[in-house]
């Protein structure tokens, strides 16, 4: 039962300190999940991908697919889909209570304070280290076990290939009658998904 | 008697209904979160439904984003209080929250860890998609960094906060000392100046 405490305690820190937004909230996850071992690295990469592409917030998505699949990983008996229902609420309450709270109790000092100016100066401050979270999750995420998990050389340059093309794809704007647009990431993602079966499912 | 009774309690319910629809369709339509569900909850609550004025939402969205957790659920929360209450934040953020909630719970129920690694076409599919999500996280570390308007005075921060999160060498790698740090820097640098101002004071002495 200690996994359903963890859960709680590690979304609650998720929800108190996911300043940023969802990318930035990314590594907070990835250190809190990952590295105890409650999931692999390539899941943690399969969670980012699924919540590209379904709606909603990547925080309760990931709190709602890593709170059903921990306690099964971390104990065998608690494998089914009610241990994983009740890791999926808990998860997902905790990560959401704490800031609920925050914005009914804390609207008026909010108030208060933003015409000081402090409100914005925290925000300076916290501006640039957001940009390092952002970017330590990417980092962590070039690992082995997405780009060679077979340690086949030439497996990990198509995965180069891959992630340099997805980013272009991705960053740059492409022309399209007559604008100039940006491809959408669940596109890119699904193109990405067909040229995996193709190059390594045939 | 009973009419006049009846109406106000029917139409409470209608409105606590209708909130949690539109936040439900707010929820289920809305990929990639944050800034994209911002637009449409705008759209929804000041244009279509004109449940509060825009100078009031950008109040609200003000406050949730200078707290921490989801945008979405944040305002979601806000924008319920504002209009109906402790009830209505609550039913707000459900709305927001049990879309994803659900459409995630179905996919963890079928799409099992081991189907991943063990199905044949399931796991080339991903082999590629992996490579593919990390790119689409190196694109917001160069668009953060280029809003952010990083000087030359702040450029190193990023750069040492990757570092030293991606290291992975316990407590100075958590991501939250990070946070905390630049919170408190941004306030010192903000409080410090304001002090000897203080302290200079009209009185002249210090």
């Amino acid at each position: 039962m200690g996994i359903y405490w963890k859960l709680i305690w590690a979304y609650i820190k998720i929800g108190i300190f996911g300043f940023g937004g969802g990318y930035a909230m990314l590594s907070l996850v990835e250190k809190a999940v990952v590295s105890p071992g409650w999931i692999s690295e390539t899941m943690f990469t399969d969670i980012v991908a699924i919540s590209q592409m379904t709606p909603g917030p990547i925080g309760i998505n990931s709190a709602t697919y890593i709170g059903y699949v921990a306690p099964g990983s971390v104990n065998p008996e608690l494998q089914g889909i009610g241990w994983g229902l009740l890791g999926s609420c808990l998860a997902t309450l905790a990560v959401v209570v704490p800031s609920f709270l925050l914005v009914l109790y804390s609207s008026h000092f909010i108030r208060r304070h933003s015409e000081s100016g402090v409100i914005k100066a925290i925000f300076a401050g916290l501006r640039p280290v957001v940009v390092g979270l952002i970017a330590s999750a990417a980092i962590m995420l070039m690992n082995a076990a997405n780009f060679n998990p077979n340690g086949i050389s030439w497996q990990l340059w198509v995965n180069v290939a891959i992630c340099a093309i997805s980013f272009c794809l991705v960053y740059f704007k492409f022309p399209y009658k007559g604008r100039k647009i940006n491809i959408h990431p669940i596109l890119i993602i699904v193109i990405m998904g067909i040229a995996g079966y193709l190059i390594y499912g045939l | 008697m009973t009419q006049s009774t009846n109406n106000p309690v029917s139409r409470a319910n209608d409105s606590y209904w209708s909130l949690f629809s539109t936040f439900f369709k707010i929820g289920a339509f809305t990929f990639g979160g944050g800034w994209a569900m911002i637009s449409i909850i705008e759209r929804e609550i000041v244009d279509k439904h004109h449940w509060i004025e825009r100078n009031d939402f950008l109040d609200l969205l003000a406050i949730a984003q200078s707290l921490p957790g989801i945008l979405a659920v944040n305002i979601a929360t806000a924008i319920g209080d504002k209009i109906r209450g402790g009830k209505g934040s609550i039913i707000a953020s459900l709305g927001t929250i049990l879309p994803s909630f659900l459409i995630i719970l179905f996919i963890a129920i079928f799409l099992t860890p081991d189907m991943i690694k063990n199905n044949k076409v399931i796991s080339s599919i991903f082999m590629g998609i992996r490579p593919c999500v990390v790119a689409l996280i190196i694109a917001p570390v160069i668009t953060s960094a280029k809003s952010a308007k990083l000087t030359w005075k702040t450029i190193w921060i990023p750069f040492i906060v990757a570092l030293m999160i991606s290291l992975d060498l316990g407590t100075v790698s958590s991501p939250i000392l990070y946070i905390v740090l630049g919170g408190l820097g941004g306030f010192l640098l903000w409080w410090l100046p304001k002090r000897k101002l203080d302290k200079k004071g009209p009185s002249g002495e210090a």
